[in-house]
């Protein structure tokens, strides 16, 4: 069902100028942090965490209670990741390039509600054009007040610096991502400890935030947190920023109010992706970026519901779904998302850094017409030494989640397309070559 | 795991269940650690049990219960915990590991057969006992340009490498220098050094011990020898004091390799890589492998009789001239302990001269060294605050300073130091000072005089220094002030006179009665020559001339009536002519005393110069006799490191020609004279030590045989009870984990070590000689700075067109046994004078030109390099390379002072 829920994080968008300070402020920009410096920070968490307003960078953790999870210390860190860089996953470059002032006084909110002294956003080197508007809207908010000493005459400061990622995928991990502001390799950290909000940057308490969540603050203060949580259902309250990529219609982006809303509204709706691309049939659709596990048409008509795309087996993850209709190949779309994991494996851990590119040499042999059947065997067996049980959410043998990522798209691929995987092998070659 | 078990209080212990078996663990020990214990073993790559876990490779996942069920977990990172359950071999663990070889065997080469760790390889081992029976991989491998030279001993094949970041993390964790990282990621990760910058490190052979697979290769030893050709024994590096256990391994009758043994106490498994190749020299072309005298003024060939013949002429022609006094003896720090006790003993009880030095006047005085409560290097690592007063320890011990670099993350350290080293990086406070001033500074940090105006100080960082002291005396009411405080004791400079060091030492003590002191002489058996009595008024055991009379005299009849000259007097005394005859014991005073002008004189005015040699040098080439003795790995024996540890020696190689061991020369020269030195064997000498030589006691070649005692005992013994293991937790040393270090084979496989089987039982039938009457004399005790004669030697003030000299020295120089190292002797470096930035602008001189320095005693040409860390009145030189920088120190002053001329 598509609802009349209000815009959270792309009210503005809209507006040619939307990241500009004077466009900010004439829509109500730097309100929310002025409502939320003139009450005590207690107040902000709680407002939070009635909000129930979940992390939007992939795993799903409330905010509110990664918040609360924060160790007492002298010096804590609030830390924003804007590394997007999964493919299909564009919501956070978005919101980078287009909002900036949203992104950044959700992230002055945060601070205050958490005590912090010292903020950074984590931002893809690759965001040319956002890298710039988020370091202008740096300077015009300290310009503003709104950053530096004594914000708005309240008493209280903040610092916040903008860090360009240099373009590595594994660096949106939030331990890796530590690590590369530390001025270290980007490998993500062994747990434990398991969480940065007891060991973080530098050793020190830090919260890691996704851009879409900080983006959703502003009006949450506004608001308060019972009007978030009364959009969606359950624990998906809220809208979300969907990225809707592949064979639809209209790829782009929808804030749609979570849960109550469909897969089959998003790709279908002729407001929304407008149905597959040249009237084709749906043949599969990933829900939440390429870690996730595909779905077929059947879950067309579940939620974008976090607990219940969980319940039936993948994830809602980055908020990014893809649509492959009967055109796509399902070893070639199995074969690339592999390849790009292969590309990014940071390399600490066996498994995800042999087991990545084995996968992918296999699936291209496959897919270019050397395939054996007992390659498929192969497969789901070197996915099982990565993610023992080739499950949902996968067990691990390896350091970070990339690795058990890995096995979600060929194990889709082969569990709902295993004919065609053996056609490629019969035929000695990809069967949808010449349609392409 | 280390430090924990090193706490006396008994750590509480928790129950933890391995494949069924209930082990007890403590708190914070590893899965790993507690499986192997109960003796199960973990299959592992990146695991290292001398650094940080980082549980990367993935190897040694296990199942692990826990408070949601049973997870996978790397057991080289998890700590246990009470009523833990681990399966390490259960069918997911088991498939898992499986899974982890067949991805690390999918790019490897598996070039096994020309691959120099085939036969004693981790990976090889592990994937026949841990890995899946056949690959399944058909794809192309990945391929790299095989292999490349990383640093100047270090050659690396990428495509072997398993990326387990031992190497890397060697660099960056133990040697304190990450000259080689990670570069790119994923499966195109590779170890690399930094552009323009090789991997020269002094320890870099250690990354090639510790390489699970045939990555990392070193120069020396590439494709000299298969594993299973190789035969070894476990001995002691003598190559300088720290005394490394290691595995030295031969083939074909050359030895090809040495590797580090993990003694919990001394090396932890790591070597320098002067101390790991310098097994070259043993093979060199220059060694001495005939007797040699002097005919028509050359030295040529000639049979032993004959040579020992030549020597006691010399001797009774001496005693003619002089009566006893004639003759001096100097070096012997390189001997065994045995060699050095025989040498004691011809020389005082048969040539009855005390002109004994073990030191060429680059040390500190012998009473000081032995007199001092001695620290062992367990006790500085734990010490509660360290005072360094010695030489650049990462050029000199280097093993010892990767050890007190880690101490510096837990002990206060404070430095005194002339020029920075390398172990300001991490000292907590550096007291610079003017050469010459040691003894004012030391006073000053114990608050015995002014923290003003020391040369070359820093007030405020004497303040500091004074603070981590006092901060320390407010503890414990009862232990004596200084508790827990250990002094690193070297020579910083030998441009500045021992006595300043000597009374800096005294000062220290006085001030803290508590503190105990840890020598740092370099030489590999300098102690081990002290203890024997190799050394002016000193007899062995740590005794004294005087207090040991009646002992010594008893066992071996009449002794020198006075105390001898030390190096130096012994050098002047030959230059003046009031010495006959010289004997050096290994010794090459041109190159290593540090007035060469002086050292050449005094050899030259000699009639007789004898040198028992193994190699040919510079002083000896003016010898009139060269007699041949046996070297490093060519012996059996004992050696002393700096803590007075005693560990045994194995011989690997036959010495070359008609070399004797050192001792056997001291005997047949005493037969030669008519008399008997009263030891027939290496075996009979070492019980005579252990009877008579004090300090020595209870300790002999038999007890240091045991596989047990791979740490050596640490002399002397306590009176009560006897720890024969030298551990201060009694546990037995490490076995040999051979995937920590591949390659070594384990004694207890090789049985005990060669010669062992001969010696006679314990306290058994070894009483040919007789046992004195009387009371054991007492060891040496240091009265401090009056009862040793060395007060006063104040430096001049320093003129304001002069620099004080600092005379360093460098791991890699002009020495002997690098310059006969084929793959070290290329690494020393250029001469180059050290100055001050600023120093170049006023000379108006660039980097590189060339300047003359010039001293009372001689003038040298080098070039000048900037160095902004120095003082501008100060100018750093190395000893021993090629521009002669010993020439200007004048050892009879305090300090030296130099002046430099421009040479346009
Ligand atoms: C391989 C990998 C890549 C990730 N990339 C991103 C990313 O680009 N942006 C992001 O916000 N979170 C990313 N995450 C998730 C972060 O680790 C972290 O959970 C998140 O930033 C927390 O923010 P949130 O609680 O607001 O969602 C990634 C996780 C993994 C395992
Ligand atoms: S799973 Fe892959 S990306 Fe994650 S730490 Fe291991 S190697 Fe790196
Ligand atoms: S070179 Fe050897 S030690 Fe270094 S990472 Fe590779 S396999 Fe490990
Ligand atoms: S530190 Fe000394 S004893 Fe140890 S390996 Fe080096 S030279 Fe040998
Ligand atoms: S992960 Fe444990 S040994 Fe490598």
């Amino acid at each position: 069902m598509i609802t009349d829920a209000p815009r959270i994080v792309t009210s503005r968008l809209g507006h040619s100028d939307s990241h500009t300070l004077e466009r900010y402020l004439a829509t109500g920009g730097y309100e929310g942090l002025r409502a939320a410096l003139a009450r005590p920070p207690a107040e902000i968490r709680e407002e939070v965490d009635k909000a129930s307003l979940l992390g939007r960078g992939g795993a799903g953790f409330p905010a509110g209670r990664k918040w609360s999870m924060l160790r007492p210390a002298e010096i804590t860190y609030l830390v924003i990741n804007g590394d997007e860089s999964e493919p299909a996953t564009f919501k956070d470059h978005l919101l980078i390039e287009r909002d900036p002032h949203q992104v950044i006084e959700g992230t002055i909110i945060a601070a205050y509600a958490l005590g912090v002294a010292q903020a950074f956003i984590f931002c893809r080197g690759e965001f040319a054009l956002g890298l710039e508007r988020l370091s202008q809207a740096v300077n015009e908010a300290y310009a503003h007040g709104a950053l530096g000493r004594n914000i708005f005459g309240s008493g209280w400061s903040l610092d916040l610096v903008i860090h360009p990622g240099a373009g590595a995928y594994i660096c949106g991990e939030e331990t890796a991502l530590l690590e590369s502001l530390e001025g270290k390799r980007g490998f993500p950290r062994i747990k434990p400890p398991y969480f940065p909000a007891a060991i973080g940057l530098y050793g020190a308490p830090t919260v890691v935030n996704n851009i879409e969540t900080m983006s959703n603050l502003p009006w949450i203060v506004r608001n308060g947190g019972a009007a978030f949580a009364a959009l969606g259902q359950g624990s998906s309250t809220g809208t979300r920023l969907f990225a809707l990529s592949g064979r639809v219609e209209r790829p782009g982006w929808y804030e749609l109010e979570m849960s109550k809303t469909t897969f089959a509204d998003l790709i279908m709706d002729p407001s929304l992706g407008g149905g597959v691309k040249d009237g084709h049939d749906l043949k599969a659709f990933i829900p939440g970026g390429v870690s996730a596990p595909w779905f077929g048409p059947e879950h067309l008509s579940l939620g974008l519901d976090q607990d219940a795309v969980a319940k039936q087996g993948s994830m809602l993850g980055s908020g990014s779904v893809v649509v492959m209709d009967d055109t796509t190949c399902a070893v070639r779309a199995a074969w690339r998302i592999t390849r790009f994991f292969y590309r990014e494996s940071c390399g600490q851990c066996t498994p995800c850094r042999e087991g990545s590119g084995w996968l992918e040499k296999i699936l291209r042999r496959i897919e270019e017409g050397a395939g054996r059947e007992a390659d498929l065997d192969l497969l789901m067996d070197a996915c099982d030494n990565i993610a023992p049980g080739v499950s949902w959410p996968p067990q691990q043998t390896t350091i970070c989640v990339l690795g058990p990522s890995i096995p979600s798209s060929i194990a889709s691929g082969i569990r709902m397309f295993r004919d065609e995987f053996l056609l490629h092998v019969k035929e000695g070659g990809c069967p949808m070559r010449d349609a392409r | 795991m280390t430090d924990t078990a090193r706490e006396q209080v008994a750590p509480q212990t928790i129950q933890v269940t391995v494949d069924g078996t209930p082990v007890p663990a403590v708190p914070g020990e590893l899965v790993i650690e507690v499986a192997e214990r109960a003796g199960v073993y973990i299959p592992r790559f990146c695991y290292h049990p001398r650094m940080e876990p980082v549980g990367m490779c993935r190897m040694c996942l296990v199942e692990v219960s826990g408070p949601r069920g049973f997870s996978l977990q790397p057991a080289c990172y998890v700590r246990v915990a009470d009523g833990q359950e681990v399966r390490t071999s259960s069918p997911k663990a088991a498939k898992a590991q499986e899974g982890v070889l067949e991805f690390l065997l999918v790019n490897h080469p598996l070039d096994c057969p020309v691959c120099d760790k085939g036969g004693e390889c981790p990976l090889q081992d592990q994937a026949l006992s841990h890995g899946p029976g056949e690959s399944r991989f058909v794809e192309e491998k990945r391929h790299w340009e095989k292999p490349i030279e990383i640093g100047p001993l270090i050659h690396l094949d990428r495509e072997r490498c398993i990326q387990c970041a031992r190497c890397t993390r060697f660099a960056a964790e133990v040697a304190g220098e990450a000259l080689i990282d990670f570069a790119f990621r994923g499966a195109h990760i590779e170890v690399a050094p930094f552009p323009e910058r090789p991997f020269s490190s002094y320890f870099s052979g250690n990354t090639v011990q510790i390489c699970p697979v045939g990555a990392l290769t070193a120069a020396p030893y590439r494709f000299r020898s298969r594993p299973w050709d190789l035969e070894q024994v476990e001995t002691t590096c003598v190559t300088c004091s720290v005394g490394c256990r290691v595995a030295a391994q031969s083939s074909a009758g050359r030895l090809v390799r040495y590797l580090g043994i993990d003694s919990e106490p001394v090396n932890q498994s790591w070597l320098c890589d002067k101390g790991r190749f310098g097994y070259e020299a043993v093979h060199a072309t220059n060694r001495v492998t005939r007797p040699l005298v002097r005919r028509a003024g050359e030295l040529v060939e000639a049979r032993w009789a004959e040579a020992l013949r030549e020597v006691a002429a010399g001797v009774r022609q001496s005693d003619q001239r002089f009566g006893p006094g004639g003759i001096a003896v100097l070096g012997g720090a390189r001997l065994t302990n045995e060699d050095a006790y025989a040498w004691s003993k011809l020389a005082k009880s048969i040539l009855r001269t005390d002109h004994v030095d073990a030191q060429l006047g680059d040390g500190l005085p012998a009473e000081l060294v032995l007199g001092l409560p001695r620290a062992t290097i367990d006790d500085a690592v734990h010490a509660k605050a360290l005072i360094v007063l010695a030489p650049d320890l990462r050029e000199e011990l280097p093993v010892l300073y990767l050890r007190l670099r880690k101490a510096a993350a837990t002990v206060p350290v404070i430095e005194c130091s002339t020029v920075p080293t390398a172990l300001s990086e991490v000292a907590h406070v550096r007291c610079g000072y003017l050469p010459g001033e040691a003894q004012r500074l030391a006073g000053a940090l114990v608050g015995d005089g002014s923290i003003e105006e020391i040369p070359g100080a820093d007030p405020a960082e004497i303040e500091r220094a004074r603070a981590v002291l006092s901060a320390l005396s407010g503890e414990g009411s009862d232990a004596a002030v200084g508790d827990g405080v250990v002094i690193v004791l070297g020579r910083p400079s030998l441009a500045e006179d021992a006595r300043s060091i000597a009374g800096a030492a005294a000062l220290l003590q006085r001030a803290l009665p508590g503190a105990r002191f840890l020598s740092v002489l370099r030489r590999a058996n300098v102690h081990g020559a002290l203890d024997m009595g190799l050394a002016p008024g000193i007899l062995p055991g740590r005794v004294g001339l005087e207090a040991g009379r009646q002992w010594f005299e008893a066992a071996w009849g009449e002794l020198p009536s006075d105390r001898g000259r030390d190096a130096r007097g012994i050098l002047e005394a030959a230059a003046s002519g009031e010495l006959s005859m010289l004997i050096l014991l290994g010794a090459d005073p041109i190159a290593d005393f540090p007035d060469a002008a002086l050292a050449r004189h005094a050899l030259e005015q000699v009639d007789l110069l004898v040198a028992v040699a193994t190699h040919r040098d510079a002083s000896n080439e003016l010898a009139h006799v060269v007699l041949p003795v046996a070297g490093a790995d060519e012996r059996f024996g004992s050696t002393t490191n700096l803590e007075g540890r005693v560990t045994r020696l194995a011989p690997k190689v036959v010495p070359p020609g008609v070399a004797w061991p050192a001792w056997s020369v001291a005997a047949e020269l005493a037969r030669t004279l008519g008399n008997d030195l009263g030891c027939s064997s290496i075996e009979t000498l070492s019980r005579e030590i252990s009877r008579l030589a004090p300090a020595h006691r209870g300790i002999d070649l038999d007890q240091l045989s045991a596989p047990e005692r791979r740490d050596g005992i640490v002399a002397p013994l306590a009176e009560t009870p006897v720890t024969l293991l030298g551990r201060r937790d009694g546990t037995s040393p490490r076995p040999i984990d051979p995937m920590a270090t591949p390659g070594i084979f384990s004694v207890e496989e090789q049985g005990a070590p060669l010669g062992a089987g001969t010696a006679l039982p314990v306290g058994g039938s070894g009483r040919r000689a007789s046992s004195p009457e009387g009371a054991r004399p007492p060891l040496l005790a240091l009265g401090g700075l009056e009862a040793l004669g060395l007060g006063g030697g104040a430096p001049g003030r320093l003129d304001a067109y002069s620099f004080r000299l600092v005379l360093r020295r460098a791991l890699y120089d002009h020495g002997t046994l690098v310059q006969a190292s084929l793959s070290l002797r290329g690494l020393a470096g250029q001469a180059v004078l050290a100055a001050n930035p600023h120093v170049l602008e006023q000379l108006g001189v660039q980097a590189g030109d060339p300047v003359r320095c010039k001293s009372e005693r001689g003038a040298i040409e080098v070039p000048i390099a900037p160095d902004a860390s120095l003082a501008r009145n100060v100018v750093v030189l190395t000893a021993n390379l090629d521009d002669g920088a010993n020439a200007l120190v004048d050892a009879g002053s305090p300090v030296t002072d130099v002046r430099l001329e421009t040479l346009a």
